[in-house]
């Protein structure tokens, strides 16, 4: 379903991923992981399209829905919870399965609320229910769970084992526990400044 | 002894109404200084001349004839504004092609647009055509700033999505065009009325304020010149008022839309 071959990107001559190749596993969990600045958000950004490689090509069907939880939330501010939810997912997935999923969340009494009164972790929910609503095939999420306490954060990993557990799904994080928490089989190291696989 | 307090709100009403009254002062001091009607009515004068028109069925007959003739031509604009915009935000050639000719419009002097268009539009049609013009411009320009300051990362979260490009509309470039669209309307619609009364002026329809004023200027009947001029301010404000409440009600349905795309 998804695979990188030989990726490569530089930003103003300094070289942030260097001929990266991976395959990633269907339906399973693979971590993205490595220090800060070392190109995890430029390759999710090169997977989702919204960034050209230097080099490298992404092998991805043309028509497979891909899902993200964005490193910012990227929500409609003036939209509330619900409506930022509906507005992805697709016709099938009905409101009931919408307030359903948010209450799963511990969003229940925000569904009608505006997302600009949100606080940061209820805002990421918001974008985690999103995500999963779509029913991608392929889901990527950088860095899920910022801002989320720790029981909120397992609830939210076990939500997105659930709903999204047919998706190929690339999970960035720092975190080792994260990764274990969202039940990651397969990882994937990146390197400041030198990518390897 | 008792205190009145006021609200930041109420206070700023008291002091807009006090400078109003002030100005109001001035002229009518001014008025009775100069103590020649024919050269400087007094706003009581221009007052009750007013309300002596309003009791004239050819007051209402002109009002509702220039009212009409410049809402059609700034509606006519606004809509084909945004259309541009949009079209400009999808399509840079489009921009580039369509800048020459705003520019060319905004510089042209209103005068000059309407000795030109009297040879190609009828006199009563005229000021339509050039309420039309004035706001055009402004309602494109405007307008495409919103699309422009659409915020590109919920752009990319529309594409990755895959969101359909009416749903994208209403979400993401709709209420960055509606501020713009706000200050188009603030800015161009007193400018509308100017120009579209002096394409009256100058075309002479029936049933037009514009007339009325020209006649007014014929028998120096500088009463009514100040009266119609009155009428004229009051009607810009209520159109205003009525156009933005109009677009605000519009974004906060649009805003408060259930949960569905």
């Amino acid at each position: 379903m998804l695979a990188l071959r030989h990726i490569s990107k530089s930003f103003d001559g300094r070289s942030v991923l260097r001929d990266v190749s991976f395959d990633f596993p269907a339906s399973a969990v693979t971590a993205l992981r490595g220090p800060s600045g070392c190109g995890k958000t430029t390759l999710v950004n090169i997977i989702l399209g919204l960034l050209a490689p230097d080099a490298g090509e992404v092998l991805l069907p043309a028509d497979a829905r891909v899902a993200a939880v964005f490193q910012e939330d990227r929500l409609i501010e003036h939209f509330s919870a619900a409506r930022n939810v509906r507005l992805t997912a697709p016709a099938q997935v009905t409101d009931a399965q919408i307030y359903a999923a948010l209450a799963e969340l511990r969003l229940e009494d925000a569904g009608e609320k505006r997302v600009s009164q949100f606080s940061g972790g209820m805002r990421r929910r918001v974008a985690v229910a999103r995500a999963a609503l779509y029913q991608p095939q392929v889901l990527l999420l950088d860095e899920p769970f910022k801002g989320l306490d720790e029981d909120t954060r397992a609830q939210t990993a076990a939500f997105l084992r659930r709903v999204c557990a047919q998706a190929t799904v690339v999970l960035v994080t720092h975190d080792a526990a994260e990764a274990a928490l969202m039940g990651a089989t397969a990882e994937l190291r990146l390197a400041p400044e030198k990518g390897e696989t | 002894m008792k205190r009145i307090s006021t609200s930041p709100k109420a206070r700023d009403k008291l002091l807009r109404l006090g400078a109003v009254a002030f100005w109001l002062l001035l002229w009518q001091i001014g008025s009775m200084l100069l103590n020649q009607e024919i050269l400087l009515v007094s706003p009581v004068s221009a007052c009750a001349t007013l309300i002596r028109l309003m009791g004239e069925s050819s007051f209402y007959q002109a009002v509702l004839g220039s009212f009409g003739r410049i809402l059609a031509g700034f509606i006519l604009s606004t809509l084909l504004g945004i259309v541009l915009a949009a079209l400009s935000r999808a399509f840079s050639p489009v921009r580039i092609l369509l800048r020459p000719l705003l520019s060319a419009i905004k510089a042209t002097p209103v005068a000059s647009i309407v000795i030109l268009a009297l040879i190609w539009i009828r006199s009563t049609n005229l000021s339509i055509f050039i309420s039309f013009l004035m706001v055009l411009p402004i309602a494109y320009e405007n307008v495409l700033e919103g699309f422009d300051s659409a915020d590109p990362k919920l752009l990319e979260m529309a594409r990755v999505f895959r969101i359909p490009f009416p749903a994208r509309v209403r979400a993401i470039y709709a209420p960055a065009a509606f501020s713009m669209l706000l200050t188009a309307v603030r800015l161009s619609l007193g400018m509308c009325w100017k120009a579209g009364i002096a394409a009256e002026v100058i075309a002479q329809p029936r049933n037009s304020i514009g007339s009325a004023l020209q006649q007014a200027k014929l028998f120096f009947a500088t009463p009514e010149m100040f009266a119609w001029t009155l009428a004229i301010i009051l009607l810009s404000v209520a159109l205003e008022k009525l156009v933005v409440f109009g677009i605000t009600a519009l974004q906060r349905r649009m805003e408060g839309m259930p949960c569905s795309r």
